[in-house]
């Protein structure tokens, strides 16, 4: 029982590494046969089920509920495809697409002129941020450089701005998140300026806070915000300089802070995901997306 | 006698196994090497502890890890300062002043305990402990919530360590003890704790090493703001939460930051084991 | 493991030290007992009333505040079964020549128990990372279910290459000894002697190893993703029941029923595969493995 020949040993070993990899990337060729985005699924290989497509979307938690409700539809009308929505972020949607993991990403924020190269950015909406807190909170309105100085630190009583005499929680969103960078490029500030007392990733998660914390203060998504005031949420739109966001206010321009919300693809979209977004632009889906309360960009 | 054919093939395959087996470690560390290059390279580890803050998007990025760090550390100090104590005394209650049956039905409950997730514990405390706290001492999210959630989650590891120690305490202490009239208090104080207080201290550690590693928990409870706190309510965020929180961005500094951050944490964790291993006793692989 | 609990011969009562000690310590059992009894206490005002038939077989609705918790399962228990389809075989054949292939390559051994040793020592978290890379990145795997249990994997193998050797140890050696007098190939030893001995023990490992895969949520976040639909495939991404308490708590208001209900179920299955497990190492090893 000598096997102190290592050669053998060593071949083995080799061998079975390279089987283990092997298998791996054999099970991936076939998911991910065909050409560029497309994956197909793994058992359509073996069954004799009707080729199936598959998309999937990352990135902005402020699409990805809209996007979600346009998949659906779009699976009914084209039963062949299988389309999963993702959430985490706007930098997350631009970096999957960039390096492929996803075949578009959802970004609620403009293109930085550093990530311009190579991706193209398809509108489907507007949208607009506000600010929210508690629904027991009687301040209404908050002008430009009262949040500045909330967000700075510089206000830390409700009462200095007509509400409670309460410490003001500040809610911030984390870094590499479309809403923030859209709200500090708005209000003219640096992220190394802001004093928060807690920090939140998606939407709802500023949301779910804000529930929990009748003192607090955030900014979301008009579209979450109002989604969430019409279905019971325990949360106040406030207004910004006295204008309160409505589709009209995002449309007009009157509302001060709104964005696009975009879908990007690297390079110009290939087939699938090009008939995706054609029908995500399309008039088809205007009724979801203003049943998110978002502003359809066609219009 | 030549080894027959098969046996040439299985001891093969058994050693290629071992070896795959073996190997993953490498390949998990090379690969967090190779993705945290980019940040060794140009960002410069001197630049992760000298940066006072961390804004890694901001437009002159400042890359300071320091809060995080400090936020691991103390939300790990704080959980085995209380769970230590705590888990001793449930060992100690569970071995010298409890009735047979109740000892195991109690040693049974602290396993249970200790095989709760961590979401769960995340969970309970986001629900039921942060609302509590906020009562007292708004936002509610803070350091001590995290304390006390993680410390929870790692009493019963200690309890169950140190009632491992505490029976491998050789009979012949307590034949000894009950020879010479010696009480229980006594016997508990003088002979038992300190006879079982490397096994009480390996526990300790692995209940560090597994409450440094822990992200769930801490990413749901502690309010995530990178600084070093000022006191007992206020937020912090750990590295474990930092990754977990930005791992999205697509920055290549950022993200090559990030995974530096896990590199390190993969190395604090390994160093503390490395200083748990002779406080135990090595059952595994001997 | 113990010879006996060292209480079983009283030493004596003596001193008013010893009422305070047994408070005190008491106190500690009641701490943790009671946070715990307040944890279940909690859970189940919260989500107790969400556990119905329709809850374990619908599919998650409005982002998972309604409906029910069946495609998680579903996920759930595929990337269970990936994982246990690598971490199992090679555990058990680590463990295998571990303690089979006698010791001659000590040096080798060393550095494979020391890295196992390692690998057990990696913060979820961190295997999160790396599975990110290395499956869904490196190997293109994307956001599955595949990359998911490959993952929980390798975070489990050394438990149960750990469990699986003790099993192997714990057989007596008279076995080995009489199958080589009797000329038994070793294949033939460790296939009809040895691994049918070792099987208590591999269920034990199973058991434990997958009760730290369901318990995480870390290494999933960024491998197996977020998806609630009714996988088609192991190339699909899907949640596991930790990811669905986790974006339910945090992700989703109103969402808290649900994730109590859903976390009460995943207590549920793990309580039981404990029970199992000590059940096994009770009946088998007349000891306690589970610790």
């Amino acid at each position: 029982m000598n096997l102190k020949g290592s050669p053998f040993l060593f071949l083995s070993t080799l061998s079975l590494l390279i089987a283990v990899v092997g298998g791996c990337s054999e099970g991936t060729g076939v998911g991910i046969a065909g050409s560029g985005n497309v994956r197909r699924s793994s058992v359509d290989g073996v069954s004799s089920q009707p080729t199936r497509r598959k998309l999937v979307l990352t990135g902005s938690s402020t699409v990805a509920p809209v996007m979600h409700e346009i998949a659906r539809r779009f699976e009914t009308l084209h039963p062949e495809y299988r389309i999963d929505v993702q959430t985490g972020g706007s930098s997350r949607g631009i970096g999957d697409a960039k390096n492929g993991i996803a075949d578009i990403g959802m970004a609620s924020r403009d293109l930085k002129s550093s990530e311009k190269s190579g991706l193209v950015a398809n509108r489907i909406a507007m949208d607009g941020i506000c600010l929210i807190a508690h629904r027991s909170n009687p301040v209404m309105s908050l002008d430009t450089e009262q949040v500045r100085s909330i967000y700075r630190g510089g206000a830390k009583n409700w009462k200095a701005l007509g509400g409670p005499d309460a410490r003001i929680v500040v809610i911030n969103k984390a870094e590499g998140r479309g809403t923030l960078e859209v709200f500090l490029k708005h209000f003219s500030l640096a992220i190394e300026n802001i004093e928060a007392d807690l920090i939140a990733g998606d939407n709802q998660q500023v949301i779910k806070s804000i529930q929990s914390n009748p003192h607090a203060i955030g900014y979301v998504s008009v579209g979450a915000a109002d989604y969430e005031v019409k279905n019971g949420g325990q949360i106040k739109i406030i207004q910004s300089d006295g204008v309160s966001p409505t589709m009209n206010s995002i449309r007009s321009g009157q509302f001060p802070i709104t964005r696009p919300l975009l879908l990007i693809t690297k390079g110009q979209p290939q087939e699938d995901a090009a008939r995706l977004i054609q029908f995500a632009q399309s008039d088809e889906v205007h009724d979801l997306i203003k049943a998110q309360y978002f502003v359809p960009s066609a219009e | 006698m030549s080894p027959r054919l098969n046996d040439r093939v299985l001891t093969l395959v058994l050693s290629g196994a071992a070896i795959v087996s073996g190997g993953l470690v490498l390949l998990v560390f090379l690969f967090l090497a190779k993705q945290s290059l980019p940040a060794i390279v140009s960002v410069g580890i001197s630049r992760l502890f000298f940066d006072s803050h961390w804004h890694p998007t901001a437009t002159n990025p400042q890359f300071g890890v320091w809060p995080m760090i400090a936020g691991s550390c103390l939300v790990t100090i704080g959980a085995i300062g209380w769970a230590l104590p705590v888990g001793l005394g449930t060992a100690v209650a569970i071995e010298f002043y409890s009735f047979k049956y109740v000892m195991g039905f109690l040693t049974r409950f602290i396993e249970l305990l200790g095989g709760v997730p961590s979401v769960v514990f995340g969970f309970w405390g986001l629900v039921s402990l942060v609302p509590a706290i906020s009562y007292f001492h708004p936002p509610g999210q803070s350091l001590i919530a995290g304390i006390l959630v993680l410390g929870l989650m790692v009493a019963p590891t200690v309890a169950l360590t140190s009632l491992t120690a505490i029976r491998s305490v050789p009979s012949e202490y307590r034949r000894g003890a009950v020879a010479l009239g010696v009480g229980r208090v006594r016997f508990i104080c003088s002979i038992v704790v300190p006879t079982a207080a490397r096994g009480i201290a390996g526990g300790a550690l692995l209940a560090a090493a597994r409450a440094i590693g822990e992200t769930m928990a801490v990413l749901m409870v502690c309010g995530n703001i990178p600084q070093i706190p000022k006191n007992l309510f206020e937020p912090i965020r750990t590295v474990t939460a930092n990754i977990a929180l930005e791992m999205g961005d697509d920055t290549v500094f950022h993200r090559s930051v990030l995974f530096l951050t896990g590199l390190v944490l993969m190395l604090v964790v390994m160093i503390i084991l490395g200083i748990v291993e002779p406080f135990r006793k090595r059952v595994a692989y001997e | 493991m113990s010879e006996g609990s060292l209480g079983k011969t009283k030493t004596p009562l003596y001193s008013m030290f010893d009422v305070v000690f047994k408070v005190i310590g008491w106190g500690c059992a009641a701490i943790l007992i009671g946070a715990f009894l307040w944890m279940m206490a909690s859970l189940i005002a919260k989500g107790g009333g969400r556990l119905t038939a329709e809850f374990f077989s619908g599919e998650p609705t409005n982002f998972g505040r309604s409906g029910g918790i069946g495609t998680v399962l579903i996920s759930t228990g595929l990337v269970l079964g990936i994982c246990l389809c690598l971490s199992l075989p090679l555990g058990i054949l680590t463990a295998a020549w571990l303690s089979e292939t006698v010791l001659q390559r000590r040096r080798l051994r060393f550095c494979i128990t020391r890295s196992l040793d390692l690998l057990a020592a990696v913060p979820s978290i961190v295997f999160g990372l790396f599975g990110m890379v290395f499956f869904c990145q490196t190997l293109q795997m994307g956001f599955s279910i595949l990359s998911g249990g490959l993952t929980l994997a390798l975070m489990i193998l050394p438990i149960v290459v750990t469990t699986v050797y003790a099993a192997f140890e714990s057989i007596p050696s008279y076995i080995r000894l009489n199958s080589t007098a009797l000329g038994l190939s070793k294949t033939t030893t460790l296939w009809r002697l040895l691994l049918p001995a070792a099987a208590p023990g591999v269920m034990v490992g199973t058991v434990l190893g997958v009760s730290r895969a369901i318990a995480e949520t870390a290494a999933l976040i960024f491998t197996s993703g977020y998806v609630t639909r009714m996988p088609e495939s192991v190339f699909d991404s899907g949640r596991t029941m930790s990811v669905h308490i986790y974006d339910l708590a945090v992700n989703v208001s109103g969402g808290e029923s649900s994730a109590a209900a859903t976390a009460l179920v995943l207590m549920a299955v793990l309580f039981s595969f404990n029970l199992v497990a000590a059940g096994i190492s009770r009946f088998y090893y007349n000891d306690s493995a589970a610790v």
